[in-house]
């Protein structure tokens, strides 16, 4: 995993609530078999016309967005399919960091697993961020995750909070696999007094 | 004395291999399902870092996402997805995990097919990279969709990081209305609750409605458990439940089978158990729902119009219902009776298994698919396609002039030739009415597989209660 520590990222706005991964990464990119080349794709029906133009009143269109790392969107965000291609998408968009007031839980881990950062803030932050980052004009925040905090250069300060596990993993760039691998004498254990009654897939399935 | 806890808790319990349980806890995977979507970047990061499949024994692969529906003899048509079909069935004997592919007579949706085989059992942990897992919780199992990062996880591993949940009871009484299904019960609670409601809690459906339920029935609301947000959603085990395992090929058989079925019974919720939170439904209040907007939320009772914005409680909510009817194409305060339909779609993890399709059959029979409509009805699996045409319910909806197709996710998704054209409309049995998800520019109203086949013969959504049923007991049924 890559590691995150702290980002000075351009700021841009998605507004709106409830985004579920099939907008962030519709269905015809999941064909493929590799984890490069979403970027590109990353909320196509909303980014483009059907013959491939940008759509200029989509928010993340507008210029002054150009280079954003971070993506402030709405509650929820990241609802609905499980599609990891949802994460590898906004991460190949450019994107470092995602705050919100709420996710969906199974987006949060994906980005998690991708050093994708979701930061929870409650709806007056966001509400007062999105005022500021609308303006359009450039405005950065810095993303201090030991100190789980976000600041900006006009002196507004909120906390996070992200649970010690994933800081863990994050600050040091370490793999929940790695880390499960480490733990191969209790997980043979596990194995060794598990109930002969559960099933296993080996059958002649007919 | 021992505090009563909850299945939940039981489950979590009993599948603690390392770590702290109060916080984050190395977690044992009873059943991992596999299919082609979500898994090929999983085995090749597997490959890449030299790793094997742990336990190909506790692992099945079914091809299903992307599978055309059409007879099996005809060639997946586009390349890219023949390829990740290809990697699949690769994978699969590379790591000896057992494979339903295209071809064989058990394939069909994962979700559909895993509880079938009576792989999905009470106090197990089942996982896979699909978000409907959730469906398995119907057993009292503890299911949750991961993405492709913990797919190579469990698959290396068997194991992964979980940290405890928040409990959620939905507590469902009274009686269903004539008409009124599973389907409409899960419809009518994320209503109630909203489309993230349910955020990072584990949902346990309970009350006389729900123990009423057929485990096809409790398959139903606990597959849509996602649409509200939760990480999972289950019910306690119960008769229901070991008489629909009894005899299945993954069940043990005999005196193990009495066995079994104590150890299952064991993981129910002790009565008293305690919720974080508890929720009431009142299932004689809830009619057949339809969806009018792009999140399943947006609903309303058949009879009803589409809300007026300004009947809407924020201003965040009548923003997003006015993307929602910009985007679908519609009025507010239109009546959901004058809306017509193009497509008509029977089938998925959610609403495709045999008592949908015979409950859509019901309405289908002695009736003619409207000639502005074209209607599929999709098998969950292989199997529920082979038990409806026992029972000649392929020659209903033949004869009413609905297609009857392959196994597969189909037009659920539309990842396969099933795809919604821009601006059609489609009645659909599935679970997510998102913005594109039948095909980009395509319009999905969510309803059970009965509205469905009214919206079908009639060409608009109709209330199922006003149309007679037929009686198939007797005849096709040949029950």
């Amino acid at each position: 995993m890559e590691a995150f520590s702290e980002l000075e990222g351009l700021v841009a706005t998605l507004s709106r609530d409830d985004v579920d991964t099939d907008q962030i990464i519709p269905k015809q990119f999941l064909k493929r078999t590799g984890r490069e080349g979403y970027g590109e794709a990353c909320f196509f029906d909303w980014r483009y016309d059907a013959s491939g133009r940008e759509r200029p009143e989509f928010e993340l269109n507008h210029p002054a967005y150009r280079g954003a790392e971070i993506l402030l969107a709405g509650r929820n965000f990241g609802c609905g399919s499980s599609r990891e291609h949802a994460v590898w998408a906004l991460s190949q968009m450019g994107f470092r960091v995602v705050v919100a007031p709420t996710f969906a839980d199974i987006f949060r881990t994906n980005a998690l697993q991708n050093g994708l950062l979701p930061v929870a803030l409650d709806d007056a932050t966001c509400a007062d961020l999105r005022q500021r980052a609308g303006r359009r004009d450039g405005y950065r925040l810095i993303v201090d995750l030991r100190a789980q905090e976000v600041r900006d250069r006009e002196g507004r300060r909120a906390s996070f909070h992200l649970e010690p596990f994933w800081r863990e993993c994050l600050l040091a760039g370490l793999d929940p696999l790695g880390m499960a691998l480490r733990e191969e004498e209790a997980i043979s254990g596990f194995e060794r007094v598990r109930s002969p009654l559960l099933p296993t897939t080996r059958h002649r399935w007919e | 004395m021992e505090a009563q806890r909850t299945a939940y808790h039981k489950i979590w319990e009993t599948h603690h291999v390392a770590g702290d349980p109060l916080q984050r806890m190395l977690m044992y995977v009873d059943l991992h399902l596999v299919h082609e979507v979500t898994s090929p970047q999983a085995f090749s990061g597997l490959r890449g870092a030299g790793r094997k499949v742990r336990r190909p024994d506790l692992t099945l692969a079914v091809m299903d996402h992307l599978v055309p529906t059409w007879e099996r003899s005809r060639e997946t048509p586009d390349p890219v997805g023949r390829e990740q079909l290809r990697q699949l069935s690769e994978n699969c004997t590379a790591a000896g995990i057992p494979l339903l592919d295209l071809y064989h007579r058990r394939q069909g949706i994962v979700h559909v097919v895993g509880p079938e085989l009576g792989l999905t059992q009470p106090g197990m942990t089942v996982v896979c990279g699909d978000s409907h897992t959730s469906t398995h919780g119907a057993f009292g199992a503890l299911a949750f969709g991961i993405g492709t990062s913990e797919v190579e996880q469990v698959l290396a591993s068997q194991c992964l990081w979980q940290a405890p949940a928040p409990t959620l009871e939905v507590r469902v009484e009274g009686q269903l209305g004539q008409g009124v299904t599973a389907k409409d019960l899960a419809l009518g609670i994320i209503r109630e609750i909203g489309v993230a409601g349910g955020q990072g809690s584990i949902v346990e459906y309970s009350g006389s409605t729900v123990r009423g339920l057929s485990m096809e029935g409790r398959m139903t609301v606990c597959n849509m458990t996602i649409e509200a947000g939760a990480r999972a959603g289950l019910v306690s085990p119960d008769q229901t439940t070991v008489a629909y395992l009894e005899g299945r090929p993954a069940v043990p058989r005999g005196h193990e089978f009495a066995a079994a079925a104590e150890r299952w019974l064991s993981f129910a919720s002790d009565p008293g158990a305690t919720f974080d939170r508890r929720v009431h439904i009142d299932a004689s209040q809830l009619a057949p729902f339809v969806t009018w907007g792009t999140n399943p939320s947006m609903s309303v009772p058949v009879g009803a119009r589409i809300p007026e914005l300004a009947e809407l409680p924020s201003e965040s909510a009548r923003e997003a219902a006015r993307r929602a009817l910009d985007y679908m194409g519609l009025e507010e305060g239109t009546v959901i009776e004058d809306i017509a339909v193009h497509r008509v779609f029977i089938g998925s993890c959610t609403n495709g298994r045999l008592e949908d399709l015979r409950a859509a059959a019901a309405i289908a029979a002695g009736r003619r698919v409207s000639p502005k409509v074209r209607a599929m009805v999709v098998p969950g699996s292989g199997a529920v396609k082979r038990a409806a045409e026992e029972e000649g319910l392929d020659r209903i909806f033949r004869e009413a002039g609905f297609e009857w197709l392959e196994a597969g996710c189909s037009m659920c998704l539309g990842m396969n030739p099933d795809t919604l054209a821009p601006g059609e409309r489609c009645a659909s049995t599935s679970n997510r009415n998102f913005e594109g998800r039948q095909g980009a520019g395509g319009r999905t109203h969510l309803v059970s597989p009965a509205m469905a086949a009214a919206a079908a013969v009639l060409g608009h959504f109709a209330d199922v209660r006003q149309l007679e049923p037929a009686d198939l007991g007797a005849t096709a049924l040949g029950r």
